[in-house]
């Protein structure tokens, strides 16, 4: 299997080397791939959609399918991880370490038990050192993590930035608290039903723009018939058309990774994670 | 001699990413533990992702954002000045999604490894052969 999967990659490496000989020279502004759409999109964003930064027009006005399609693809991949790894029953005489908060001393608990006294918290079997800086320092971290997100969310009209990119700041900034704390304390925070009800919603929130704008009488996803509503002109109807669905990005991406996370390291159980 | 000189300046990123491409086809055809052909997949996706922004260059071009977008004095824009937009959207969007795609290659293999406590294929296929 080795030799077979070497010579398989040596012949498709060189077949692929081989074919660059055609490619035209790194950086040539005359390349094939720069001389069709992207023009169009570089010389009338503004014109067209109030955008100045294009990778956010393209992303989610003149590609609004494709986007809207990748959007469903991330939340089917959360639904199935779910599907794949979600145990809703508990495991029997399972055991349950506990640690003294004061002293540092641990003890082990059949289920169902409960500790002697208030000042013991529950610890993960697998991993188990206490550590204070780690814990104050993400504590600490998280809002200003979160916040950023919010910033990159909202000013990715102007700067490079949008719902995918902010999206995924905002999962790590939940998924950096139950690393450091543990998974519980991420749940109790961001419960499962919400994590999944919030996957959905930011896939609602974009396919709904679109039908809404089906609504008012143009195609789908076609911002500026929005504009009514809105109460600007159909120019910038288009801009706050793509950031209403950059926030639907933005929710959907962040619940989902959330979701992964969570089924994925606790398998299923949302009980001890990493 | 001067002509490969040339091929080599003007093509050798691509070069990289093919080759690799190809370290990541050979683990995933060749490698016999799960987790690593997963790591070969998404060292494939990383080599096609930097193979797009690469096509996206141009000499001379600047990032695909316009200065003073709404400052009223409109300037008129060339395209020859911008990046070219369109692998960065498409590579945007390809890495969340590869993200997810790993999510869900993870949860198979936790799966697999809970039925059949490996995640060796050779040792999974003989757990296979048996039943």
């Amino acid at each position: 299997m080795k030799v077979t999967g070497l010579i398989i990659a040596v012949l498709a490496g060189a077949l692929l080397i081989y074919a660059t000989v055609d490619f035209p020279p790194w950086g040539d502004p005359k390349s094939p791939a720069s001389l069709h759409v992207s023009p169009h999109y570089i010389e009338k964003t503004i014109e067209e959609t109030a955008v100045p930064n294009m990778v956010t027009s393209v992303l989610a006005d003149y590609r609004g399918y494709d986007t809207m399609y990748e959007t469903t693809v991330i939340f089917s991949a959360g639904v199935a991880c779910f599907l794949l790894l979600r145990i809703f029953r508990r495991k029997e005489s399972a055991e349950r370490l506990y640690r003294h908060v004061l002293t540092g001393v641990t003890i082990r608990l059949r289920e169902g038990k409960l500790p002697p006294s208030d000042d013991f918290e529950r610890i993960d079997t697998a991993w188990t050192p206490h550590d204070l800086i780690i814990k104050t320092m993400c504590r600490l971290l998280v809002p200003f993590i979160q916040l950023f997100a919010l910033y990159v969310i909202a000013h990715g009209h102007h700067s490079p930035g949008g719902g995918f990119q902010g999206g995924v700041m905002l999962g790590a900034s939940v998924i950096v608290l139950a690393m450091s704390q543990d998974l519980r304390t991420a749940v109790r925070r961001l419960r499962e039903k919400v994590d999944a009800l919030l996957c959905a919603t930011g896939v609602f929130i974009y396919a709904g723009t679109g039908a809404l704008c089906l609504l008012l009488g143009a195609n789908f996803l076609d911002y500026s018939a929005l504009a009514p509503l809105l109460h600007v002109d159909p120019i910038m109807a288009r801009s706050h058309g793509i950031f209403i669905v950059e926030i639907g990005v933005g929710i959907a991406v962040m619940a989902t990774m959330i979701w992964i996370y969570c089924n994925v390291s606790s398998r299923g159980e949302y009980d001890e994670g990493l | 001699m001067g002509d490969w000189l040339h091929m080599l300046v003007a093509k050798y990123n691509y070069w990289i990413y093919i080759t690799l491409m190809m370290i990541g086809l050979y683990a995933m055809i060749a490698k016999n533990n799960l987790i690593k052909k997963i790591v070969g997949m998404n060292i494939f996706q990383t080599a096609i992702i930097l193979f797009y922004v690469s096509i996206g260059v141009k000499k001379g071009g600047t990032l695909p954002i316009i200065e003073h977008g709404h400052g009223g004095h409109s300037h008129v824009i060339h395209a020859a000045d911008y990046l070219n937009p369109l692998p960065h959207v498409l590579m945007l969007t390809a890495i969340v999604v590869s993200v997810a795609t790993l999510g869900v290659a993870l949860a198979l293999a936790i799966r697999i490894y809970n039925r059949y406590n490996s995640l060796e294929e050779d040792e999974i296929l003989t757990q296979v052969r048996e039943k």
